[in-house]
């Protein structure tokens, strides 16, 4: 038997060889080889085909982010490749590993407006970590291995490779012997010893320190360091959005999100500490508000394994470049036992004022469905059940998710935070559901975000995912927005009243099971009926239409001036 | 504020635009930009001149996957070398005085025509500057700069 491989063949070896076996697209002229050398593998690479291109991304996305592991999407040139820009954009905020292979039309007309010719490497080099155009099959093993190993590793991210058409046709005998080539490419990955120790010196001094957790915690597995380190030292624990479930948040140390939609007494913390320790958070305005009035009293400690993040928003006293897990361990090494115990109490005192009253005017009286009845029951089924991951979208929803349910567990709490992506939800569930099948997913989801990806319930009921129970906060509007214009633009509700089909009648329509809900009492009953059927399941959720996600930190804002209630 | 910066890069398609990319990001207008081969094998070097801050664009260039170095070198001790070609216009009556003129500034005259020559110059681009000004008001009919290279001094703290 002959060694000669297409090309084709050659990238599903590629991807047997770098363990991937499922991957999420939708095929086209381009693509066409390697869907034909794909139906070989199809015992070894199971293809998910998406109803659209945004969807094959977002879904790869959401097995990346539960799994660690590189998500891989697949599309055709020209509007194919378009359509994976979104969730490239949102991987690249995200730090998401992600493989983007796209065809290419062939390298003979390259360049001379081919029917479906779309420049995707020149459009993708902002959002990419790095972008290959391969038009030879003899570089196709090499440019996988180099793909995956710059997505997985240092800070992760997403790498497209765009195949042309006669790349995937030729026929060559593969060196699978070549080693990776990357002089440009090298993440550090321990943190500066002399740097660690004067981190060490600078926490055990300080009186009114913080620890912030970031997605770099989750992405370097490094939640057992960060509790070793909070419990040696007494010190409180913030968890950013991506940051959630990297420390358990019924520990007495966990005080909570900071941040826009943070809790007040998370953000006065902030202003006060003397010394504030971010590890893996990139201090996205979303966390500081207004950077130049950001923890004004504090010495900025920041631990970050890609060196273009430290000093780029907040001034910082000691930048540590390094990988999460390993720079915790080493500042365990060197770091003296202490307990700020009056320091707790002091933002315990101002959680039990800001906090209660907080849920009182979350839960005013009246018999109306609240988004806070959805998130009370959900999040006690989601402690009581079996094992689950919450998938959530963009908007109010998503910060209602945030703030009251409890998070315990690394990449559990799956969402778009850096680019915002509406639509993300749906399909980055698929994704979840297919890395994760003996778990629920649950998707919270807001009817606008809905109506962008629900195409996906498709994909969802071919695959058979029974596992997916889909939960829609109802408003009838693009709700952040329309909180924005309620606050801040003299309620000019211009563009967010938005209408939309029955949403039970239209996930019956796909075969799915779809439950409506209006009443209070009637919330809990419904979550247990979704999660209990043995296929996935909508549940149309009829909230009271103009609630609000407080506290809110204007835009451009200090932490200092939170809105706690709408002023009426 | 002018910032130099110098950059050794792979030599592959694509790693200018790359690099580029990450000024156009934040609207900085590049002044000068050159790119040639150097004494490393299939390695680059580019000399970017901008006027902006480029503290965190180094950062980022430093991230990317094909660039091995980047230095912000404006306040390093450097050589900076820029060559100028310019057209005059040159009738018979005064091409001795001009090429006179030129030659006395260290320009070259690479070619003659009829009514016209074009010479030659390689200098700071500050000593550039002061001998374009000296030739504008003689009829300058066409001209371009190669844009800025710049080296740290023999014994500087360069490589």
């Amino acid at each position: 038997m002959s060694d000669l491989r297409t090309g084709a063949q050659i990238m599903c070896e590629a991807l047997v060889r770098e363990s991937v076996s499922v991957m999420f697209g939708v095929p086209g002229g381009a693509i066409m080889p390697f869907y034909h050398a794909m139906y070989e593998y199809r015992d070894r690479l199971h293809h998910v085909l998406c109803r659209h291109e945004q969807g094959a991304g977002h879904a790869a996305e959401g097995y990346a982010r539960s799994t660690g592991r590189a998500g891989v999407c697949v599309a055709t040139s020209g509007p194919g490749a378009t359509n994976l820009v979104t969730p490239i954009a949102d991987a690249w905020m995200d730090s998401t590993p992600l493989i983007a292979i796209t065809g290419q039309v062939s390298s003979v007309v390259l360049g001379k407006d081919a029917f479906q010719e779309t420049d995707i490497t020149g459009i993708t080099v902002p959002i990419t970590k790095h972008n290959y155009l391969v038009k030879r099959a003899e570089d196709l093993p090499v440019v996988f291995r180099e793909a995956f190993h710059l997505a997985t590793t240092g800070r992760p991210g997403p790498v497209l490779i765009d195949v042309t058409k006669d790349a995937q046709q030729a026929k060559t005998v593969p060196n699978w012997d070549v080693a990776v080539r990357l002089p440009g490419y090298r993440p550090t990955y321990r943190g500066n010893v002399r740097q660690i120790r004067a981190a060490a010196e600078l926490l055990a001094a300080a009186e009114r320190p913080l620890i912030m957790a970031g997605n770099g915690v989750i992405q370097s597995g490094a939640s057992a360091e960060l509790l070793a380190l909070a419990e040696r030292t007494g010190i409180p624990v913030i968890t950013t959005l991506h940051g959630l479930g990297a420390f358990p948040q019924d520990h007495p140390l966990s005080i909570g999100m900071p941040g826009m939609h943070g809790w007040v007494h998370v953000n006065r913390a902030i202003q006060e500490c003397d010394v504030l320790l971010n590890v893996g958070g990139r201090f996205d305005d979303r966390v500081t508000g207004n950077a130049a009035s950001f923890a004004p009293h504090a010495k900025i400690i920041h631990v970050d394994i890609d060196p273009s993040e430290i000093g780029k928003n907040v001034r910082v006293a000691i930048p540590i470049v390094g990988d999460a897990a390993r720079v915790l361990r080493a500042l365990l090494d060197v770091m003296p036992c202490r307990w700020a115990a009056t320091w707790l109490g002091h933002i315990r005192d101002m959680q039990a004022k800001y906090q209660r009253r907080h849920k009182e005017l979350n839960r005013p009286h009246t018999d109306a469905l609240m988004p806070h009845d959805v998130y009370a029951a959900l999040n006690h089924a989601l402690k009581v059940r079996g094992p689950s991951r919450v998938v959530t979208d963009v908007g109010q929803h998503q910060m209602w998710a945030a703030q009251l349910l409890d998070w315990h567990r690394p990449r559990s709490h799956i969402t778009s935070g850096g680019a915002g992506t509406m639509g993300f939800a749906v399909p980055a569930a698929l994704g979840v559901a297919m890395a994760h099948p003996d778990e629920t997913v649950w998707v919270i989801v807001g009817d606008g975000g809905f109506q962008m990806t629900n195409q996906e319930l498709a994909t969802i009921v071919q695959e058979g995912c029974r596992n997916i129970k889909i939960a829609v906060i109802n408003n009838g509007y693009l709700g952040m927005v329309r909180q924005w214009q309620e606050l801040f633009e003299g309620r000019r509700y211009s563009g967010t009243l938005l209408s939309g089909p029955d949403f039970a009648e239209l996930a019956a329509a796909y075969g799915v099971l779809g439950l409506r809900v209006e009443r209070p009492d009637e919330v809990a009953a419904a979550i247990d009926r979704a999660w209990d059927h043995d296929a996935c399941a909508v549940i149309d959720f009829r909230v009271e239409r103009e609630v609000n996600v407080f506290p809110i930190v204007p835009a451009g804002k200090s932490l200092s001036d939170m809105l706690v209630e709408a002023e009426r | 504020m002018s910032h130099t910066v110098v950059a050794l890069v792979q030599d592959h398609p694509g790693v200018l635009h790359r690099v580029v990319s990450l000024f156009r990001r934040r609207g900085y207008n590049i002044e000068s930009l050159t790119v040639g081969r150097c004494e490393l094998e299939g390695i680059s070097r580019m000399t970017v001149v901008v006027d902006a801050d480029v503290e965190q664009v180094t950062k980022q260039l430093n991230r990317l996957v094909e660039v091995l170095k980047v230095q912000d070198v404006t306040r390093d001790r450097t050589v900076e070398r820029e060559t100028v070609l310019v057209k005059m216009q040159a009738p018979a009556h005064n091409r001795a005085g001009l090429i006179a003129l030129t030659t006395s500034h260290g320009a070259r005259t690479v070619d003659v025509g009829l009514a016209s020559l074009v010479v030659e110059l390689t200098e700071s681009p500050e000593k550039i500057d002061a001998f374009l000004d000296l030739l504008r008001p003689l009829g300058i009919k066409e001209m371009i700069r190669s844009g800025r290279m710049a080296m740290a001094q023999a014994d500087g703290s360069g490589d």
